[in-house]
């Protein structure tokens, strides 16, 4: 299991594994915002939360092709499931591995990008800490909808339209934790609602990932 | 034999109008699907009995 | 004993809808006749609504049906998950289209009302958005059918996609209700007499219901035998082109 984390690791670092794409991205998509909807201070510190909560999500999404496809062009996949290690397993890993070269960075960056989009000084810990509750659930069901397209030729567009109604939960409670911070209101309920999304996607749906991976390898 | 609709002629005869035109269309699509496969199916069942 | 699982063989499919089949399409039209021109033309106006009234007929039945048509595909996808019946697996992707549908008529009738009534076309009101998210999972549903070339493949597949995708449109709903409160009334039906819409909206209304309840009956029997018909001439081609 370990041997895997690492190697999943080092592929996702690896220059053309696409890690700083994702980051990239999200640095693109807020750098963006000000054109599109102006400059004032008082307009970008209001959806600044949304805005960082939905770059991080896309910049997610975009990177979550590369969670199965390298294997299962090379044909690692196939020996995955001959492995002894269970598919669970082996699907959770390799979660893991996306939100650590993906999810962990993005979180980093939020607060710096908070400050492009003027943020207020109380929203930052919010942000960061409704980010860190809701990052892993977002890799947890990107893994899933990987592992339903895994084999099809431009799969990218059709994981979008699955994966994305699959985030709303997410997103809802996440952007709202960031954005009662940020006013200083009490955001506990929608924390908690959040960790609650995430500790159940964690727990049931690298089942359905397995499940979905073997019809797949069938 | 109309009713009348007050002010509101517009939104309820849309609304109709929309739902019916939406139902019919799936019908309708439904049921050329239907015709369409169950045509091409007899065709390909007879060449298969014909080349035995 | 006949069991309800015997339909699950293809032909005895076939053969039982084809018979049924006149009679669920005749009572559908009947019910959607008289439950429509009852409405549309022999109601009162409702006092505060006016005349708006009348897309009661049409909105709450098509949403009521865009809810049960996706129930109907998660116990379709059950069934073909436990006991694998090909019938059930081609059920369920017979009646995403309709379900789509029937979400697109719920929300196109809301909007239309919404605007007399609410002054907006649109709101991010929490049964708006949710039928929305809804529209979106059978947009996903059947794009992920269209994709997959294997039958059996597919079907696995669209199952744990509409399983997993059952579970977060309920996690949605309740998101939403949690993010905005609405201006949406509350459930125009209820068990409970007291709380329903008043006995000569009701009437008709229940005789609409019925009409959308067959029309889909009728609809997903038509739909599963073109599929299972499609399905039987991938199979013969592929023979064919093996010999």
């Amino acid at each position: 299991m370990k041997a895997l984390l690492i190697r999943d690791l080092r592929l996702g670092t690896r220059a053309g594994g696409g890690f700083g794409l994702g980051l990239a991205f999200f640095l693109i998509v807020v750098v963006l915002v000000p054109f599109g909807v102006g400059p004032e201070t008082g307009r970008l510190a209001a959806i600044a939360p949304g805005i960082l909560w939905l770059g991080a999500l896309l910049a997610c999404l975009l990177s979550l092709d590369r969670i199965f496809a390298l294997d299962w062009e090379d044909g690692s996949l196939d020996l995955l499931v001959t492995s002894p290690l269970p598919m669970e397993a082996a699907v959770s890993i390799k979660a893991l591995a996306h939100w650590l070269t993906t999810g962990l960075p993005l979180v980093l960056a939020a607060p710096v990008l908070g400050v492009l989009l003027s943020l207020p000084f109380e929203g930052y810990a919010p942000l960061i800490l409704s980010l860190l509750l809701g990052t892993p659930a977002l890799s947890v069901v990107g893994t899933f909808g990987a592992a339903l397209t895994v084999g099809l030729k431009r799969g990218g567009l059709l994981m979008s339209l699955l994966v994305l109604p699959l985030y709303v939960p997410t997103l809802i409670f996440g952007a709202e934790a960031a954005r009662r911070g940020a006013e200083g209101m009490d955001n506990g309920t929608p924390l908690l609602m959040l960790a609650g999304i995430t500790c159940g996607t964690i727990a049931l749906l690298p089942f359905a990932s397995a499940a979905v991976l073997r019809v797949n390898l069938r | 034999m109309m009713p009348e609709l007050g002010k509101y002629a517009e939104a309820v005869l849309s609304s109709y109008a929309v739902s019916i035109v939406l139902l019919v269309a799936l019908v309708a699509m439904s049921v050329m699907r239907a015709r369409r496969v169950r045509a091409e199916l007899d065709e390909v069942e007879k060449r298969i009995r014909r080349n035995g | 004993m006949a069991s309800i699982w015997q339909y699950a063989n293809p032909k005895k499919f076939i053969q039982t809808t084809d018979r049924v089949l006149p009679w669920i399409s005749g009572m559908a039209v009947v019910c959607l006749a008289v439950g429509l021109i009852w409405g549309f033309f022999f109601t009162p106006e409702d006092f505060r609504q006016g005349s708006t009234v009348k897309i009661i007929y049409l909105h709450v039945p098509s949403a009521l049906m865009a809810i049960n048509a996706w129930l109907m595909m998660l116990v379709a996808s059950l069934i073909w998950i436990v006991r694998r019946h090909h019938v059930s697996a081609l059920a369920a992707r017979a009646a995403a289209p309709i379900g789509a549908v029937m979400t697109v008529i719920a929300l196109a009738t809301g909007a239309i009302w919404g605007q007399p009534m609410w002054g907006t076309w649109w709101a991010w009101d929490p049964r708006l958005t949710s039928f929305l998210i809804l529209f979106l999972f059978y947009l996903g549903y059947m794009a992920l059918w269209a994709a997959i070339e294997n039958d059996d493949t597919a079907a696995d597949l669209t199952s744990v996609l509409c399983l997993v995708g059952s579970v977060f449109a309920l996690l949605s709903r309740y998101a939403v209700n949690f993010w905005n409160q609405g201006l949406h009334q509350g459930a125009s039906l209820s068990l409970d007499k007291e709380k329903n819409v008043a006995d000569v909206f009701y009437h008709p209304l229940l005789v609409s219901i019925a009409g959308f309840v067959l029309l889909f009956i009728a609809l997903v029997f038509l739909r599963t035998q073109t599929e299972i018909r499609a399905r039987r001439m991938r199979a013969l081609l592929a023979r064919e082109r093996l010999q």
